[in-house]
Formats: structure tokens, sequence, C-alpha cells
């Protein structure tokens, strides 16, 4: 069966770009400059993502602030308006259905963008907590999605963009901050967000126009050196940033307070679903917290490879998984994030995995691997 | 794709330039499949393998691979450059990134290996 296509395949398929399937998508790994090129790219100048495999709805009306309040584990309900606000979806375990961001517009109004491969089953969720007075239209097949990142993006879309605040308006939104705005032409839902570490925007507009964006950032940006990127470089790029991937990082089976987003799940905003489970949680003391780690030895812990304590009895020795990892490309050795039990997970403590039939040691690390300067 | 006409091929999209000795390398369908290459580890000289053994391991950004000898035999020679230099894999897979030599000890190994042609055909069906 052939993957889905997004409005820009034609555009990667003249870049050159290696396509795979990505969760029942045709998706570019990667163009002809490589992962590598491409993720410096981002962090030296700009790059282009295609994400318009991503999920969008809008949720309007009289009910939809309450409803969103109660969907998110974020004071997505109490944001100003022109504000992106990044929450988890809980399910009433605490368990995670996805990670997104909500735009509010208004009271009446919000837009969301969830996890492609997610989309079906938060559109159900949402559906089914559907408040009195909120209606879901779900934008996913009309709406194309380009992120524009790096210490270049946020002057490249400016130049080209127009809002009804005139011009300059897009170069001073604030972080998270959104507005209705024209790129080269082209209506868009303009963010100051992202998911590489770097300043830019993400700009959502219609399928059909999509085309013309793409065709149009490149073009502007080639003095500013521009890259298109592939998925390969995304994931290398937000794990560095140490931004979570569902599917990897999060799950059905994680809750926030595991995974380290306990500043995205506001217990005190009033009820929510999931949040009886989370305070329980925190009462009585987590079992497991995803700890980042670097590795100095020539090793690179990938998804799934096993945490071991070798000091413990046969059948006992595996502590914890790693989730994400791979190779540093803006830091030094290389990175991952594990969920490990918290006394193990100290900043500075060596955890010990094992890495295709080797014990590798790992340090454990707080905070980013990469911070933009 | 076209492969080098002097060279034989594995099923592990691996290339030996057979003379006295068999140097090893991997084909440009591998490096195309696991794009940027971070990382080579390979054996220490005089290493005795057996075909189809692990000899080593390549890592790219996103996938980490094993390295298969394509025929037993010991290991006279490695590629030390590409300890720091794994980009040469990119650049240059048929020329500076070769990886091993292998004196191998059952010329019948070194008569069934792939031909270009074959190869290719291989190739052709992934």
């Amino acid at each position: 069966m052939p993957g889905l296509r997004t409005p820009l395949y034609d555009a990667h398929k003249a870049l050159g770009a290696r396509m795979i399937d990505f969760g029942g998508w045709d998706l570019p790994v990667s163009y002809p400059a490589g992962t590598l090129k491409e993720h410096k790219a981002v962090r030296e100048a700009v790059g282009l993502f295609d994400v318009s495999h991503m999920g969008e709805a809008w949720l309007r009306g009289p009910g939809a602030t309450a409803t969103v309040a109660r969907l998110t584990t974020n004071d997505v309900g109490g944001a100003a308006p022109g504000k992106a606000v990044y929450t988890l979806l809980c399910r009433p375990d605490g368990g995670i259905v996805d990670d997104c961001i909500f735009y509010k517009r208004s009271d009446t109004e919000y837009f969301v963008i969830v996890n492609a491969s997610n989309t079906a089953k938060d559109l159900a969720w949402m559906r089914e907590h559907l408040g009195a007075g909120c209606e879901l239209e779900d934008v996913s097949a009309a709406t194309a999605l380009v992120a524009v990142q790096g210490p270049r993006a946020v002057a490249l879309v400016d130049r080209l963009g127009r809002t009804a605040a005139g011009d300059g308006a897009l170069a001073a939104l604030p972080g998270f901050g959104f507005a209705d705005a024209t790129v080269a032409g082209v209506a868009c839902l303009a963010a100051r967000t992202g998911y590489t570490g770097e300043d830019g925007f993400e700009l959502a507009c219609a399928a059909d126009a999509a085309p013309r964006l793409w065709a149009a950032l490149l073009e502007a940006g080639a003095g500013d050196g521009v890259q298109a990127c592939g998925l390969g470089a995304r994931d290398s790029l937000r794990l560095e940033a140490r931004l979570p991937l569902y599917g990897n990082d999060l799950d059905d089976t994680t809750s926030p307070l595991e995974a380290g987003l306990g500043w995205a799940v506001k217990l005190d905003k009033g009820d929510f679903l999931g949040r009886d489970a989370l305070i329980a949680q925190k009462a009585q003391g987590l079992r497991r917290t995803l700890a980042g780690f670097r590795i100095d030895d020539r090793a690179t812990a990938r998804h799934g490879y096993a945490v071991v304590d070798r000091g413990r009895p046969d059948g006992e020795q595996v502590i914890g998984t790693v989730t994400s990892g791979g190779p540093g490309i803006s830091v030094p050795g290389s990175i991952g994030l594990a969920y490990v039990p918290p006394a193990a997970a100290a900043a500075g403590a060596t955890l010990t995995i094992d890495c295709r039939g080797r014990d590798v040691p790992a340090t454990v690390v707080k905070g980013k691997f990469y911070k933009r300067a | 794709m076209s492969y080098p006409t002097d060279l034989r091929y594995t099923n592990d999209h691996e290339w030996l330039r057979v003379g006295a000795t068999c140097v090893v390398g991997i084909t440009q369908f591998a490096v195309d499949q696991l794009g940027d290459i971070t990382l080579v580890d390979l054996p220490a000289e005089g290493h005795l393998v057996t075909k189809g053994q692990r000899f080593g391991t390549i890592e790219s950004v996103k996938s980490v691979s094993d390295l298969y000898a394509p025929v037993s035999g010991k290991i006279a020679k490695v590629n030390a450059l590409l300890r720091d230099q794994p980009e040469l894999v990119n650049q240059d897979c048929y020329g500076q990134a070769w990886m091993i030599e292998i004196e191998p000890s059952d010329q019948a190994e070194v008569d069934e290996l792939l031909s270009p042609d074959a190869y290719a055909a291989l190739t052709a069906e992934a």
C-alpha cells in the first residue's frame, strides 16, 4: 500500500530526499546534504521541516474553555489569547494520551496540533470528553505545517510575513506567541514554537498553499543558508534539546511526572482528566523517572536497550530502559533518555547500559543537553 | 545503481577487492541506507574471523549495524583512519573507507562471492 503523502511530497522528491515510511506516511528522512549537515544548519543558520503529517483541530464554542481545561494538564484555559501552551492529555489513570500544543485565540476558540501517529486516537479522545457548548473540527487533512527553525529563522519569516499589526509584528512575537499572518502571501497561523531547541516559527497553512510557502522560504532563505531537513535531523535536534517524543519517551503507560514534565501539570488549576491519579502518584513517590545520560565511550545507546545493575542477582539486573538515544551532534559524546528508578538518577551518577552485549558506563545529566546561546 | 566491476560482493552489502588478500568495505547501497556514518568500530589486526561472524559495527545517526566477515581468515590490516574519520565512509566507500584486509583461509568462500551483476540484481529487488 502506498504511504500517505503530504502536500510537499513532490517538493521533497525534487530536492532528492530519501523518503521513508513513518507511521504510514512517506516522509523525507534526509536530503542529499545528510542528517549531520541538516542538523548543523538548524543550529547555525535556518532549517525547514515539513511536519504536515501532524494532526490539527479547532475546538470552538461557549464551552471551549471548560472543555480544554478538563482535557489538559497545563493551564490552557487560563492562557492569554494569542498564547500557545504545551500540555499533556492524560487518561484518568495518569497515563499520557499525547503531548501537544494548544493555541488559544479566545475563550471560545482553540487550535490544537497533535502527534501524527496519535491523531485518530486524540481526536476520538477529545470528542469523547467534549463538554456542553463545544464543537471539534478536524482539519488535519486540509492543513499543512512547515517549521522554520534556527538562529536566522525569525528574520526570514518576518521578512516574508505580514500581520494585521503591520510589518515586523512576527519578529516581535514572544516565545509561544502566535498570530494570524500571511507569509509569502500564504495565510498562516504563525507560532513562535518548535521542536529543535532553536528559535523559530511553525507555520500552519492550507494544504494546497504549502508548496508555494515552502518554495518561497527556500528561495528567500538561500542567502541565509536555508536547508531542508528530514526526520533524522528532527530527531537528533529534539533529543539534544531534551524534548520528548511520543511513542519513544512517552506513551499510555508513562505519566507526565515520571517523564519530567511536572512543569506542564498544574495540579492546582482545578479538576482535569488524570488529576487524582497524578496527585496520588506525587504523594506516593515515583517508581521511575526519565533520566538524561551522556556516554563518553565509543558507543551509542538506542531505544530499547536495557539499563542494568550487575550487583543484583541474576534475573533482577535490568533496572531500566533507554527510550531515546543517539550520537550528540552539537554536544560531545552520545546522549539519551532512560526510565530508571529515581534513586539511580542523581546528577552525575553512573548508569550501566547494555549496548548490544557490552556494558557501557553513562553519566546522568540534568537539564537540556544543548542550550542555545 | 551501478557497482565497480573490479570488485566482488556479499548479500550483506560488503565489497571485496580480491587479490593475494581480500580488502573489505561496504557498498554505496549500504551507505545510502545508513545515512551519515558517525562511528566505525573495527577489530585488532591479527584477529581470526569466520565467515558470517560479526567483526565490527557501524553506526549512523539513526541506526547501528553489524559488519560480518565475508570470508574466513586472518585480519591482516585494519583501516585506522576510520576511527577518527567515520565520515570517509560517506565520502569514498570504495576507496579511502576500506575497512579491513583479510588473508582468506578458504578459497572456496572467495569463489562464491557475488559478481557485480549478481549484486546489482540483488539491490534492484530491494
